[in-house]
This record gives structure tokens, sequence and C-alpha cells, in this order.
């Protein structure tokens, strides 16, 4: 079988997790006004505040256009079309995971995140979120001996209000931007997760995120802090049906690292990405910013980025404490008509503060993918450092990798290196390994795979094994 | 088959073998024969198809095949895939060796190992076998195992590239090894030192077409046979001491009407 061949069937291989649950849910008609923010806030029985916070940014929202900046092509979503809230119909109030609808917990087993099995066998504790609520929490109580607060949002503003009015919006405001005003208006759900003083959080937390109803939005809301000299590692996973529309995800992830306190987050998207030939598929629009704030805080991004029509988004770092660290991992890989634009912003504000950006951008059939980042340094940030690294990959000749490194440095000690490289799959290294006896199809996923060790090897393990796996899956059809 | 017959027979056999690269003709009608276990070198100038007869035996894809038959043992070579040809006991060793960053050198072995262990229907080897089976190998090429953890070929020094492609054939313990240019590059003593390990792999029924420009390559890896090739043709065959011959003269002596000389089989 010939190269393009080969390459060709591995292309028609179908989105994995396209299935749709059967659930009843219980939705609002499509539509976005300050009723539909009341009704919101309503049905979830939130507080005033809340309620004060949402209207303010919906009303900012509608001053706001939606950009157009990204060196994306996306149609025109229409926010009237959307639906804001989607829960399934709980069957009745749930006490514990044994109560969630059983056709629920088959869905997460069908991805392959069997709650059960979570809460049995490993030590991962996972929050789920299906369309907009937050079905189950493993390990909470585990986890609440320590201290350590690892729930769904909305039990988070019931429970421990103070600290949710306290950080929300800290690190996005909801005048960021575009999306983050939309999400603080609407957000129906999502995790919140509290480290104390000084504890390292014995197990890796997750949120499993999954889209299930037609024409909703899903605009989660994130908000981690760790406090001083704590440490927690949180891993992000997401799926969704197959649909011929374009869905809307537009989520808020909000990191605050206090004094000598660690968080890394990792990602691995795999939002349906459209079919090949780039009908449906999620519009994936995410904030997320991280805040160092404390001196010596460290914060680390690891994302895989292989799911979504069109992935836009810049994980962040705020280095405000002296010492602080930055860090961003990233693979994303674009095949058929999928397009990315994604990187990061390091602000550097306090002295010796540290970032490091490693970006791995892999375009195949006619995807497009663009890497854009922003490095800060501050007038007061003293020998701040940075070292940006971003390769591209391309497989085919239809595909496009762009390269959009920003740098604005106000202090005269900052170091800050830059390197970039594109390459092509070389056909020099198939033949190679098809003359060991490889097949085409084991080479280009060991060579893609070879190209993104550096962001792997940050990865945990198990998600390391999955980024790996799902990477293959996703070459689909690479050099023609 | 009675063992006489075996002796007979051939394991590579190439009639007026006729390819192009990109339109134009590099093989011109080349015929060659080898028996289990000979070393067969191949000379020649610059230009004068040596590099593109190694390819074409590989089945690199860039090259097109005109005219001609290859039988390899009992098959139409021209009818495999590259990795087929490389699963059935056919090895290159590159003239330039390809980099393969983040994939280390040991996974990538094992990977090819156990590809042509699945096509013959043996079972994998784990990575335990499989350290044991390298670590003899590497002793045997002289190869330090801190190049193990190394990613393929990234950032090493000429003479590790062929030490390392030397390492590959022993581990896959090919039928029939091309050598392409592999002395190019190398100061003497690295093409000793890759030398003995090809040496070290000679014996039995393993089979060898050497591919070099220089002689020098022939004092330590003494072939059989040794062939001419001049604009796509075998224009003379003889034994080691043409090697020597051609070192002396040059291949000037080609410019003159190599036809009339062409092909005086030694054999």
């Amino acid at each position: 079988m010939s190269e393009a061949e080969e390459l060709q069937k591995l292309a028609d291989k179908e989105y994995e997790f396209g299935f749709v649950t059967d659930v009843e849910s219980d939705s609002l008609p499509p539509g976005l006004d300050e009723d539909t923010i009341r009704e919101i806030v309503k049905r979830k029985g939130e507080p005033d505040w809340l309620l004060e916070y949402r209207l303010k940014a919906f009303r900012h929202w509608q001053t706001m256009e939606d950009p157009a900046w990204a060196k994306v092509e996306k149609n025109t979503v229409n926010y009237q079309d959307l639906i804001y809230y989607s829960a399934p119909k709980p069957k009745k109030q749930l006490e514990s995971l044994d109560e969630v609808d059983p056709e629920l917990l088959e869905t997460f087993e069908k991805l392959g995140i069997s709650l059960e099995e979570q809460k049995r066998l490993s030590n991962v504790a996972v929050d789920a979120v299906f369309d907009s609520v937050s079905v189950a929490t493993t390990f909470s109580d585990k986890l609440a001996e320590l201290g350590i607060i690892f729930c769904s949002f909305s039990e988070a503003v019931k429970e421990h209000p103070e600290l949710v009015r306290k950080y929300l919006g800290s690190v996005v405001p909801y005048t960021d931007n575009f999306y983050s005003a939309l999400n603080s208006a609407v957000f129906s759900d999502g995790s919140f997760c509290y480290i104390p003083k000084g504890v390292a959080c014995p197990m890796e937390l997750s949120t499993y995120f999954r889209i299930n109803a037609a024409g909703t939005g899903q605009f989660e809301r994130t908000l981690i802090v760790a406090d001083e000299g704590s440490t927690v590692s949180y891993l992000e996973g997401c799926t969704a049906p197959m649909r011929d529309e374009n869905q809307l995800h537009a989520a808020v992830v909000e990191l605050v690292a206090l004094e000598e306190a660690t968080i890394k987050y990792s990602t691995v998207q795999n939002w349906y990405p459209g079919d090949a030939d780039g009908v449906g598929g999620i519009y994936n629009f995410v904030t997320k910013r991280g805040l160092c704030k404390g001196d010596r805080s460290k914060i680390s991004w690891t994302q895989v980025e292989t799911g979504s029509a069109i992935t836009w988004k810049y994980p962040s770092c705020i280095l405000q404490g002296d010492d602080s660290i930055g860090e961003f991992y990233s693979v994303a890989l674009t095949n058929n008509f999928q397009q990315a634009d994604t990187g990061t912003k390091m602000v550097h504000l306090g002295k010796r503060t540290k970032s490091t950006i490693i970006s791995k951008g892999i375009s195949a059939g006619q995807g497009q993918n663009t890497y854009r980042g922003l490095v800060d340094v501050k007038k007061g940030a003293e020998d701040a450092r940075n070292f940006s690294q971003c390769d591209s990959m391309l497989l085919g000749d239809r595909c496009g990798a762009h390269t959009f490194p920003y740098v604005e440095v106000r202090n005269p000690s900052a170091k800050v290196e830059h390197e970039a490289t594109t390459s092509k799959i070389g056909e020099d290294q198939i033949f190679y390994c098809n003359q060991r006896g490889i097949s085409t199809e084991d080479a280009v996923s060991m060579i893609v795979n070879g190209f993104c060790k550096e962001v792997f090897s940050e990865l945990p393990m198990e998600f390391a094994v999955e980024a790996q796996k799902l990477l293959a899956v996703s070459l689909e059809g690479s050099v023609g | 088959m009675s063992a006489h017959e075996n002796e007979e027979k051939m394991i590579l056999d190439v009639k007026d073998l006729h390819a192009s690269v990109e339109g134009s003709p590099i093989l011109n009608g080349m015929n060659l024969s080898l028996k289990p276990g000979e070393v067969h070198a191949i000379m020649g100038p610059n230009g004068s198809g040596k590099s593109t007869f190694a390819n074409v035996l590989a089945g690199r894809e860039d090259y097109t095949v005109e005219k001609g038959s290859v039988r390899y043992r009992d098959l139409d070579l021209l009818d495999l895939d590259p990795e087929e040809r490389a699963c059935e006991g056919i090895f290159l060793a590159f003239q330039y060796p390809v980099s393969i960053p983040g994939i280390s050198n040991a996974y990538f072995l094992r990977s090819a190992l156990n590809a042509v262990r699945r096509y013959k229907e043996e079972p994998e080897v784990d990575a335990v076998d499989f350290l044991q089976l390298v670590r003899s190998k590497m002793e045997l090429v002289g190869m330090d195992e801190k190049l193990l953890q190394r990613s393929v070929n990234d950032g090493f020094s000429g003479g590790e590239k062929k030490r390392n492609e030397i390492l590959q054939m022993a581990v896959l313990d090919p039928k029939l090894a091309i050598l392409d240019e592999t002395d190019s590059g190398l100061d003497i003593d690295a093409l000793r030192i890759v030398a003995e390990g090809v040496n070290a792999l000679r014996g039995g029924d393993r089979s060898f077409i050497v591919v070099t420009h220089y002689q020098r390559l022939l004092d330590y890896i003494v072939p059989d046979h040794v062939h001419v090739l001049s604009e796509g043709q075998i224009v003379r065959s003889g034994d080691k001491t043409l090697a020597h011959e051609l070192e002396r003269e040059g291949y000037s002596w080609l410019e003159s009407g190599h036809a009339a000389e062409k092909s005086q089989e030694a054999s």
C-alpha cells in the first residue's frame, strides 16, 4: 500500500466519541437576555451577589463585539440561537454517585472514565460536567479530610461563597474579552478547587467535560486556588457528540497560586473536530489564565489539543510574585479543516521571574495551525528570563503553520530567547523507518510522537499514554 | 533440494535493470548475481548510479524501475513494498542516516525488530530480552551503550551514525546487507571500527553489496568480487585486485570508450 493510501485509510477513521446520550434534559429555550440570566440563577438557587456579577458581565458583553483578529475562518455564531442552560433531568436529588442516572454513568464509561472504576481503583478524583452541570464528583470526602475542597462550581457557590467571591474574576475579569464576558454572564457550572496552606494534594484532580445536548453552548467555569506552600495537579478532558452545527464552548479557567504554591494544569482536548469536509465541530474559545500571586509560586500549563473545529486560546501566566515561574507546554494538532490559533502570554511583573514556552504545532490535511504568544516583561521585572521554542511540523502540502511571537521588554536586565523551527515530515524519515521494517502508519505516528516528546513528558503518566493514542487517531490521513 | 543445488542458488539476481529518477535514466541495463555468503563491491565515479542501485533494491519511491527484473531468493523483489523487503531480510545501511528527534534509539530498534518478527509470525521480544540482545550486539560493533537512550541519529557524529547503522544491521540480522557509501565522511579510525563491525557480521549465508567510491574501505572489508559501474551499467568485473587497480588509475579510463571493455565476467 502506498504512503498516500495508507494515510488516507488513517484519515477515514471516525471520531470515536461521537455518540449522543439519551437522557431527558431540563433546558431553557434558546436566546439570551437578562431574564435568561435570572432564570439560570433561579434554577441554580444562586445568591444575589452572583446575580449582580452575572448581570454586570452581561451588560458589559452587550457593549462588545465578537473579535475577529485570530487567524481563523469561522461562521458567525448567532448568540440568540443558543441554549444557555441544559441539565440532565435528575430522577431525584442526588446524594451520592450511586444515584446518578445510569445512562450518564454509561456515557462516562464509554469515554473511558468510569467514575465507579475511578473511585475504586485509581487515585484520580473526578468531577464530571455533562452539558452545563456537574453530575458527579468522586473522592470529595477523602480530600475533605485534608481540607481540600474539590466540588462543582455550583456547590462551591453554596458551601464556600467567601472563597468564590474573593477569587471569581480576580484573574480573568469579565471585562477581559468578549467570551469571558459571555461566560461570566451565563456560566452554569464547572469545577472549584481549593488546596489549603502547606497541603500537597495526594492525587490528581480531574474534570471531564462533555457536551451532549444539541444547540447548547457550554460555558463552564473553573477556579483553582492553591494557598501558601500547597501543590496540586489538575487534569481536564473533553469530548462531544458529532453534530453538523458548530457548537460553542467558551469556558473560563482561573488559577491562583499564593506564596510558594504550585499548580500544574493539564488538558487533553478532544472535542468533536467536524467531519472530513469541515462540517460541524466545536468552537473552542476558552480563556485560561493563572496568577502567580505569591513569591516563588509556580503555574504550569500543559495542553494537548487534538479536537475542535477551531481552537482559540492562550493559557497564560501573570508572574506577579518575585521568583515566580510560569510554564506552557503545548501540542496542537490540526487535520482536515481544523484550525488552531493558540499559544500563551507570559507577563513578567515580579523580580527574577522565569517563563518557559514549548509549543509544538502539527498540521495535516488542510489544517491551519497558528502559534501566537506574548512575552511581556514589565518595568519592575528585574532579571526576568524567558525561553520560547515554537516548532511546527507539516504533514502533506495542503496545510499551514504560522508563528506570531510577540515580545515586549521594558526592563533592560531581561533575557528573552526565542527559537522556532518548521519541518516537513520527511519522506526520508518515513523511508528510513520502512527500510527497517516499520509500516508507514507506524512511522508517521512514531515521528510525530517524537516531535511532541518534550510536551508529553510533562503530562501525568496516564494522560501521556492517552495523548499518544489520541494523536495517532487524530493524525488521520496526514501526508498526502 | 540437495545441498549442491542450494549452493548454486542465487540470493540476488538482477537482470537488465533500467531505472530513472524524475525522468532521467540512471541505470541502463544493470546485471548482477550474488550467491549466499558473497561480498560484492560496486565501485564507480560519482553519478555512475551506485546509490541509485542501492536505493532501487531497497524500494525507495522516487526511483522508477523502467525495465528489467530483480529476483531475491524466491521473490520478485520489485513487487514488494520497502517494509516487506526489509522484513524479508534486505538491509540498507544509509549513506546519510536519517535522524528522528524524540525517539530513542532503543525504542526505534525494538519497534523495527518487532515489526520484522510480526511479519515472520514470530513472537515479539519484550524489553528485557531486547536489552540483552542489543547489548551483545553493541559489544560486537564496539558501540557505547549511552547511544541507546539518545534520539535516533540526532546529534550523532558521522562515525556514530554509521556505527548505529551497523548496530541496526546486527540486531535485524538481514540476509542481504547493502552498504551505501558507508565510508563517506569517516576518518580512518572510524572507518576501521565500522569495518570491523561489518566483518564481525560476515559469515554464513549473509551476503553483502558494498557500494563505495574509494578503494580504502575495501582494505578492511575485503570483497569476493568487484564491479565497476559507469553510466548505469557494469563495465568491468574482477576480484579484489581490481579495486587496487582503480586506486592507482582512477576512473578516467572509463571516459575513453568504456563500452568496449564492458562486462568481462570474472567470477
